[in-house]
């Protein structure tokens, strides 16, 4: 039973990861049409804003190690400390929810760039080329993050606060030694909170509407004098947004590397179809459902029964479900059935 | 890319002269790589079955336009199915391949069975699926087959059945053979290149003939094909299981050039390397998958090997800072950074140039024609079409 639930919230925890990027993916697919293979860069990208904001917050300077008083010991104190004293080692200490915060324009930017730069050009081309060129550009960021942050995994703490386990067992009234790290819950609750607001904002915003009204008829909202394409752009500069906070709030459990974005966009990919392509909804519901699943399938009971199935549940699950149906869980009629 | 795959009638006697050529060009490979600096055994077999690998990728790609992002798969599959013949049977180098070829011919069949219910990007997503699955489960559950993370190698103490019975010398783990003559060095590579040219007629032959041009029609409009009576089921799965033997001919030869199988051969980005190769040389041509996988394969053997001190040589002319520059900036793009470079060749061949090489070669070819016979002949040389 604990180690049930104890797998479900992990579960819970890698299929709200999965389903961030999922949810940009289909966002993306159902606005421009385009099916973009460097979502997983974008990710990637979100992830290592906190690794650099944290890289800047930690300046240092070399100063005389008061403690040590039989020889001349120099240790390093990050600027923020000298000058704000305890404010600036406490502001260090959340470096990540801060990158959270600065990821926001950042994460925004770079999809706008990345938009208006590359995939502006690639509206009317097919798939496969947009599949290409974008598969392209995942190697090419992959690589400049590699030039600037090497190859080896930066590992990135919770705030102290949120660093501790919870004690779960204790809150839900069962047994006392369940705990679960704070951290996870947070991140829990925060990809809770992205969806939610990126489902406000199409469903209870007019410019939401105008944007849903674009992807069920561009054409027509077009003639109605509106400038789709702006807020199409727009919309990438979300889903660019939510991949990035997706990737910098998982650094704490996961320390990011150059090629983390394409190991989750596979996933991801995977997520998008079974949910559906072009379904908002879908593709969140099958974020978690895949992660959860994944986590179960991890479980020794299970592993004893089905060897090896932790590895390939994800894949199999979608073999099974295009082939039983094609549209995916939640898929639309009419978007990209073959 | 479609514009570029169209149909080209050609005559037998062309054909031949074709043959003859690319035959004369591959067999002399050790002549006109020494120039380049490409005349090592080993780099010579990578062109070779990588081209392989490309020109059967090349035949479900660039024929019907199914993206498969799963192709390394059989590639391992038929790795691995080699090394079994040479632990478990022989040495001898035709039953490794021949077996290699047969085991991706039958995951062919089941992926393909499978996977073709689907086109366009859940195709590609599927095949994918599958692959990464082979991939984990070679890590995990089949390292009995697979021995794991640390590949399937010879060993001393390997049956090999059918060479103990001829009396062959036990112990060691002798290389693998052609009946009696070693395939190490240039043997290999000869071994190699008359797979290639075989490889390479079996394409031209499809290419020619009305299966293939069934696969073209499927390619510019299934639907419209189907209205015509035609199953086209079948004749995908047929291209599609030919496609995997290919690229279980090219895992094979490189369990033959050198006998080990690990499960890295498998995973996506391998497939991808594929693609990219195909795409490079131009999807949908005969030689140009074999190009671009030449190119890529010289490029990353040239590239990788650069280090700054060989840049500061090259940039060594200029003024100090200057060099500092160039050196800074042109390292990032080499040796380990070879990655980069491959990238945003990929991207830029996609964005400028999706014909790949062989549109550029065509371009080129037509602007000179153009320029020779004068304006007046400008339309006429826009719609000759070279074969390939």
């Amino acid at each position: 039973m604990d180690t049930l639930l104890l797998q479900l919230l992990n579960g819970l925890d890698k299929g709200g990861a999965y389903a961030l990027i999922a949810l940009g993916l289909t966002l993306v697919f159902g606005t421009l049409g385009v099916v973009n293979f460097a979502h997983g860069a974008l990710f990637m990208l979100g992830a290592f804003v906190a690794v650099s904001v944290n890289a800047l917050l930690t300046i240092s300077q070399k100063v005389r190690d008061e403690s040590i008083t039989a020889f001349e010991a120099y240790t390093t104190k990050p600027y923020l400390e000298i000058w704000l004293g305890d404010f600036g080692e406490q502001i260090i200490e959340w470096s990540v929810p801060i990158s959270a915060l600065v990821a926001i324009p950042v994460m925004l930017l770079v999809g706008l760039v990345m938009e208006r730069g590359l995939i502006q050009y690639f509206y009317k081309r097919t798939h496969a080329e947009q599949i290409l060129v974008t598969f392209g550009l995942a190697i090419v960021l992959g690589e400049i993050i590699k030039v600037f942050f090497g190859a080896n995994p930066i590992s990135q703490s919770a705030p102290p606060a949120l660093s501790g386990a919870a004690p779960l067992g204790a809150m839900l009234g069962l047994n006392e030694n369940l705990t679960y790290p704070w951290w996870r819950l947070v991140y829990l609750l925060c990809s809770f909170l992205i969806v939610c607001s990126v489902f406000a904002f199409l469903k209870l915003t007019t410019y939401g509407m105008v944007v849903r009204a674009g992807m069920a008829d561009r054409e027509m909202v077009g003639l109605l004098g509106i400038n789709i394409q702006r807020r199409f752009t727009v919309v990438f500069g979300i889903a660019a947004i939510v991949a990035g906070l997706a990737g910098c709030l998982y650094t704490p459990i996961l320390p990011p590397d150059y090629n983390m974005g394409m190991n989750f966009l596979v996933l991801s990919f995977v997520v998008v179809v079974v949910g559906g392509m072009g379904s908002l909804g879908g593709a969140v519901s099958a974020g978690f459902l895949l992660g959860i699943l994944q986590s179960l399938a991890s479980m020794s009971l299970v592993k004893d029964i089905a060897p090896g199935i932790d590895q390939v549940i994800i894949y199999l699950i979608a073999v099974v479900i295009l082939l039983t149906r094609p549209r995916g869980l939640m898929g639309r009629k009419g978007v990209m059935e073959v | 890319m479609a514009s570029i795959t169209q149909f080209n009638p050609s005559t037998p006697k062309r054909d031949l002269a074709i043959m003859g050529i690319f035959a004369l060009v591959v067999l002399t490979a050790p002549i006109w790589a020494t120039p380049i600096g490409a005349n090592y055994p080993d780099l010579l077999q990578r062109f070779a079955i990588f081209g392989i690998f490309a020109i059967g990728y090349n035949l479900l790609f660039g024929l019907t336009g199914y993206l498969s992002f799963g192709h390394a798969a059989f590639l391992g599959v038929g790795s691995y199915a080699a090394v079994w013949i040479f632990k478990l049977l022989t040495m001898n180098a035709i039953l490794a391949v021949a077996f290699g070829v047969l085991v991706a011919a039958v995951f062919a069949v089941a992926i393909g069975y499978v996977a073709l219910r689907r086109a366009g990007i859940y195709f590609a997503i599927l095949t994918l699926a599958f692959a990464q699955m082979s991939y984990r489960l070679a890590y995990s559950v089949l390292t009995p087959i697979t021995n794991g993370e640390t590949g399937l190698t010879l060993a001393g103490s390997d049956p090999r059945v059918i060479d103990a019975l001829f009396g062959a010398a036990s112990g060691g783990t002798p290389p693998p053979s052609l009946f009696g003559l070693e395939l190490t060095g240039y043997a290999a590579f000869y071994f190699c290149a008359v797979m290639l040219i075989l490889a390479f007629w079996v394409s031209l032959k499809i290419f020619r003939s009305p299966f293939g041009l069934k696969l073209l029609a499927i390619k510019s409009n299934q639907t419209r094909m189907r209205f015509t009576g035609y199953n086209t089921r079948p004749y995908v799965l047929t291209v599609f299981v030919i496609s995997g033997m290919y690229a279980g001919l090219a895992g094979s030869l490189m369990a033959v050039t050198d006998p080990l199988a690990g499960a890295e051969r498998m995973v996506w980005t391998a497939s991808g390397e594929v693609v990219l190769m195909t795409i490079l040389g131009g999807a949908g041509t005969l030689v140009g998958p074999l190009l671009g996988a030449a190119l890529i394969k010289y490029a990353e053997n040239i590239f990788s090997a650069i280090n700054t001190s060989q840049l500061t040589q090259v940039f060594g002319f200029l003024p100090e800072p200057v060099t500092d520059l160039m050196v800074g900036v042109s390292s990032l793009f080499v040796g380990e950074g070879w990655h980069l470079t491959l990238g945003l060749l990929f991207m830029a061949i996609v964005i400028f140039l999706p014909g790949g090489m062989m549109e550029g070669l065509r371009r080129i070819t037509g602007l000179i024609k153009r320029r020779r016979s004068g304006p007046s002949a400008t339309e006429n040389s826009a719609v000759t079409q070279p074969s390939e």
